[in-house]
């Protein structure tokens, strides 16, 4: 097999694991590491230079990173993340204006107009404010924050964390028009802006057409509407017995939302088996431990209406037939009711661009949603950028982030007159973490410790109003153990084959046995001299060049390393050495001449 | 040596032996040897061999005399028993430990300074016994716990690490087993993880005192040009005689060799060793042959490898003794301990 090719930054990205996960490459462990030493500013401000909202993320975040971790594969579960982000917004500084970018005073002119202000707008003003560009940001509703205030319920998601880490953004001087929806695309290009944003999100619920919808109508409620309603103060109650319809993440802050408005009985009605449910486990198991019943099996039939009112719901029962993980067949086995005072409908939202004339030259696709480049997130015309759900469907919110860190980028360089396309690459940077014969700046020893259970409000306080958070963060105490569980997968193993005199000792101390010295043959038979079988196909396989004895060479199986250094303490010439890699994701201030003076996100090197 | 434990995890894809035991099971303790030394390779192939043997650890007795080598039982089998003996000590408490429990499966870790200096007879005298062992002599050409001064078996003509030259001869342990009437006597290098791995298997199953001496370079005092113990002077001039597969008992033999190309040799167990010849002509079971060919190969420079002489028939130290078939341990304290009356009877024979 040939070498392999370890300039390329992707190698050694994809060896740590949460970060190549997480859409806006957050430093996972690097913060993890910074907690564990008390820093908890430090840990906030790193965060928020690839993420932007730590403390909402560190909440309600989708975590991609926390399925993709090291830690899930040694038979225990991953490190908890994303509460560990939660841990530093919580303890950051009171005060931490010092530490945000700065802001120049003389502009540069160029004058930019965000539509909605919601995640993936604010990102795009975060990133383009310090490079000297002025921001004008409209937003629909009477408070910023898009989805993230009007969709997630505040007994996960605290106004006062909303407020401050939006407040970071607009105090940049932003120029925020609440209140202030657009309702022309043709007028807003008329205003003379250099360039357009749309962070608009997928703001239409889907609908359920069924028998008995327009009737029952005063009690058949769009998930996503309702959840604004009750954000915004519109809607305060809701019946007793309430279905939810669908079972994603919507679906769960509906009915824990509904439990808090007075309702008693809340069904979650799921069409398939649980195995196929799209809300994340841990958005589920809450749910559950509000006693909220997860029915499977149930495919929405009709609205049952009695003298012009919502009565009941009437489902079919289904079986379903599955092999392999896929559904092969499935039968209806009978009809029932479910009594009911509400349905809420939670099966997906969708674009919707009423506004956007089809006349102005921007193409748009079979769903009638606007074509946008997956690179610069560039419509068909030129100017007008999208990004978040507005952009592709909807995702979640650091999707939205990355969107628009990409489209900042892409802003700066049209507004430059520059190609959107000529973008600066990912750099690399790697240090070495040695300190002594057998110590290394981070801590190497492998911890064994279970997962930190996040603590909650007893059931008894928590429906007492909206507002109450039920998670109550990490203790001191919790947090101390978690951060240890972090195998520190950005201190890579790096190898140097002019070195080593293949003496086997990183071969037999290796715990997991990763390691393997072979004859250089092709591919098939040297994944069968491997001394672990090579599980997962997608990790990374580090291959050295021939070593100098016996042209042998030296196979890594990322896969199952832990990071806890041993082979390089056991390596007589440091042939073995562990260095932190540190990636440069270029954000638009790296684009500009602005960038000796912003704070951009690697300024620590080594 | 290394500050942390080597952690205990549990991996999908980590196999048990036949009875039950990860090859963790066969760890000791972390070594604290400097890092790369080859005995640190010896006892990861001691490890693998006992595992993939299945040998129960509480049904072996691992013995050490004084010196880096001699540290290594403490980092393999820890569930088995110990001695570490006196420096240059090691055969005599295994000719105890073997003469009050024959049942054991022995294995004594020995390095050149203490078999082939301080315990030259007391090495002699347990091949010439035939005790029924395992015995590994680590190496190294260097006394590395006193900074690298020459060792006995350090070759005639090689360089310190200060540029010293060695005057003397060296003692080959190997020819001297052969020639102190020995049954077994091996050679291999701690770089040659599968080779070393059978002769370790070969040497247990041996019934009889197995010789196997390991070069093992030391990384710190004896790996520098001009040496002729280090890893790559050894790969330079690596020479193996003959190649051993081990065949345990009651499995076929399944590569079939040219007639004069192998020979195979059958254990009491059942156990066969297949021996394939790389230099042609070359008998392991032809004392006189195989000391000619060593004296050849020595005048060369070769590091001459391989199982390279076994008489499996030689009687082992039961045997000569003609003791019972049942280990000493079992016996009951009355009939080890006839008591003072049987002690004079035996004391008026003698007047």
């Amino acid at each position: 097999m040939k070498p392999t090719n370890v300039n390329n930054p992707d190698y050694f990205h994809k060896v740590v694991d949460c970060q190549w996960a997480c859409p806006a490459h957050t430093d996972v462990p690097e913060y993890i590491r910074k907690i564990a030493q008390g820093e908890f500013t430090d840990a906030y401000i790193q965060n928020r230079e690839s993420n932007v909202f730590p403390g909402i993320l560190g909440r309600v975040c989708d975590r991609p990173c926390e399925p993709a971790c090291r830690r899930g594969r040694t038979n225990e579960s991953p490190v908890a993340i994303c509460r560990l982000k939660r841990v530093a917004a919580d303890h950051r500084d009171e005060d931490i204006s010092d530490r945000l970018p700065l802001i120049p005073s003389k502009k540069n002119g160029k004058k930019i107009a965000l539509i909605g202000a919601g995640c993936a707008s604010l990102t795009v003003a975060n990133d383009l404010m310090p490079v000297g560009y002025e921001c004008t940001i409209f937003e629909a509703l009477a408070e910023p924050g898009g989805l993230m205030r009007s969709n997630i319920p505040s007994f996960r998601l605290p106004a006062p964390v909303l407020n401050d880490e939006i407040g970071y953004i607009v105090d940049m001087g932003a120029d925020l028009r609440l209140n202030h929806p657009i309702e022309s695309m043709k007028d807003l290009l008329n205003e003379g802006y250099d360039a357009i944003f749309v962070g608009t999100g997928a703001p239409k619920g889907k609908e359920l057409k069924l028998p008995g919808r327009e009737e029952g109508n005063a009690n058949i409620h769009i998930g996503i509407t309702w959840l604004e309603s009750v954000a915004f103060g519109h809607v305060e109650k809701i019946g007793k017995r309430v279905l939810i319809i669908g079972v994603g993440n919507t679906a769960m802050d509906c009915c824990r939302t509904s439990l808090r408005l007075g309702a008693e009985d809340v069904k979650v009605m799921a069409r398939k088996p649980r195995d196929f449910f799209k809300a994340s486990d841990w958005e589920l198991e809450d749910a559950e431990e509000e006693n909220v019943e997860i029915i499977v099996n149930h495919s929405p039939k009709e609205f049952v209406i009695e003298n012009g009112r919502l009565t009941g719901m009437k489902f079919k029962q289904v079986e379903y037939e599955i092999e392999h993980g896929r559904i092969v067949h499935q039968m209806t086995t009978g009809e029932i009711i479910v009594p009911c005072d509400d349905v809420i409908l939670a099966i997906g939202q969708d674009n919707a661009f009423p506004w956007i004339e089809r006349d102005l030259g921007m193409e748009f696709d079979q769903w009638d949603v606007p074509v946008v480049d997956k690179t610069t997130f560039e419509s068909t015309l030129p100017g007008v950028f999208f990004g978040g759900d507005s952009a592709f469907g909807p995702k979640n919110i650091i999707w939205a982030v990355e969107h628009g860190h990409q489209a900042a980028i892409s802003i700066h360089r049209h507004c430059q007159a520059e190609d959107l396309t000529e973008r600066l690459p990912v750099l690399l940077n790697l240090g070495s973490r040695k300190m002594g014969m057998h110590e290394w700046s981070y801590s190497n020893d492998f911890d064994p410790a279970a997962r930190r259970k996040m603590e909650h409000v007893e059931l008894s306080q928590r429906f007492k109003d909206l507002t109450t958070e039920v998670e109550l963060g990490f203790t001191a105490e919790q947090a101390q153990q978690e951060v240890e569980r972090c195998l520190n997968c950005d201190i890579q193993t790096v190898f140097f084959d002019d070195l080593c005199i293949e003496c086997d000792a990183c071969l037999d101390i290796c715990p997991t046995r990763c390691l393997t010295m072979t004859p250089n043959v092709d591919k098939v038979d040297l994944l069968s001299q491997l001394k672990a079988p090579r599980r997962n196909q997608d990790q990374p396989m580090f291959v050295s060049e021939p070593l100098k004895q016996t042209k042998r060479v030296m196979v890594k199986d990322e896969n199952l390393c832990l990071h806890c250094s041993l082979c390089a303490e056991r390596c007589p010439t440091a042939a073995w050495d562990m260095q932190k890699s540190l990636f440069k994701f270029p954000r638009a201030i790296d684009h500009s001449d602005k960038h000796q003076n912003g704070k951009s996100p690697c300024q620590k090197t080594g | 040596m290394t500050y942390i434990a080597k952690p205990k995890i549990d991996l999908p894809g980590h196999r048990t032996n036949e009875i039950g035991l990860y090859t963790r099971d066969y760890e000791g303790v972390l070594s604290t040897l400097c890092a790369g030394c080859g005995h640190d390779s010896i006892t990861a192939a001691i490890v693998q061999a006992f595992w993939e043997m299945s040998v129960p650890p509480e049904k072996v007795v691992k013995l050490s005399g004084i010196g880096c080598s001699s540290k290594t039982p403490a980092y393999f089998i820890s569930g088995a028993h110990g001695f570490n003996s006196v420096h240059g000590r090691m055969p005599s408490v295994a000719t105890g430990a073997m003469a009050g429990n024959r049942d054991l499966v022995c294995i004594g870790v020995s390095g050149d300074g203490d078999s082939l200096s301080i315990g030259f007879g007391q090495f002699g005298h347990a091949v010439r016994r035939n005790v029924n062992m395992l015995y590994i002599i680590e190496n190294n050409g260097v006394y590395g716990l006193t900074k690298g001064q020459f060792s006995a078996s350090a070759d005639k003509g090689s360089k310190s690490k200060r540029g010293n030259i060695n005057q003397w001869k060296n003692i080959d342990s190997v020819s001297t087993a052969i020639s102190m009437g020995g049954s077994f006597a091996a050679r291999s290098f701690s770089g040659d993880r599968e080779q070393l791995v059978t002769l370790i298997k070969a040497g247990v199953k041996h019934p009889g005192c197995a010789v196997l001496d390991v070069v093992s370079p030391c990384v710190t005092f004896n790996n520098h040009p001009g040496s002729t113990k280090s890893y790559s002077y050894t790969r330079d001039h690596y020479h193996p005689a003959l190649q051993t597969d081990f065949v345990p008992p009651a499995t076929e033999i399944r590569t079939a060799y040219a007639e004069g190309e192998s020979t195979v040799v059958e254990l009491h167990d059942g156990t066969k060793l297949l021996l394939k010849k790389a230099d042609s002509g070359y008998d392991a079971t032809n004392r006189s042959g195989v000391l000619r060919y060593l004296e050849q190969q020595r005048a060369r420079g070769e590091v001459v490898t391989g199982l390279l002489f076994i008489n499996s028939e030689l009687p082992d130290m039961h045997k000569i003794y003609d003791t019972s078939n049942k280990p000493m341990k079992d016996f009951e304290f009355e009939q080890l301990n006839p008591g003072s009356e049987a002690l004079a009877k035996l004391q008026n024979r003698m007047r």
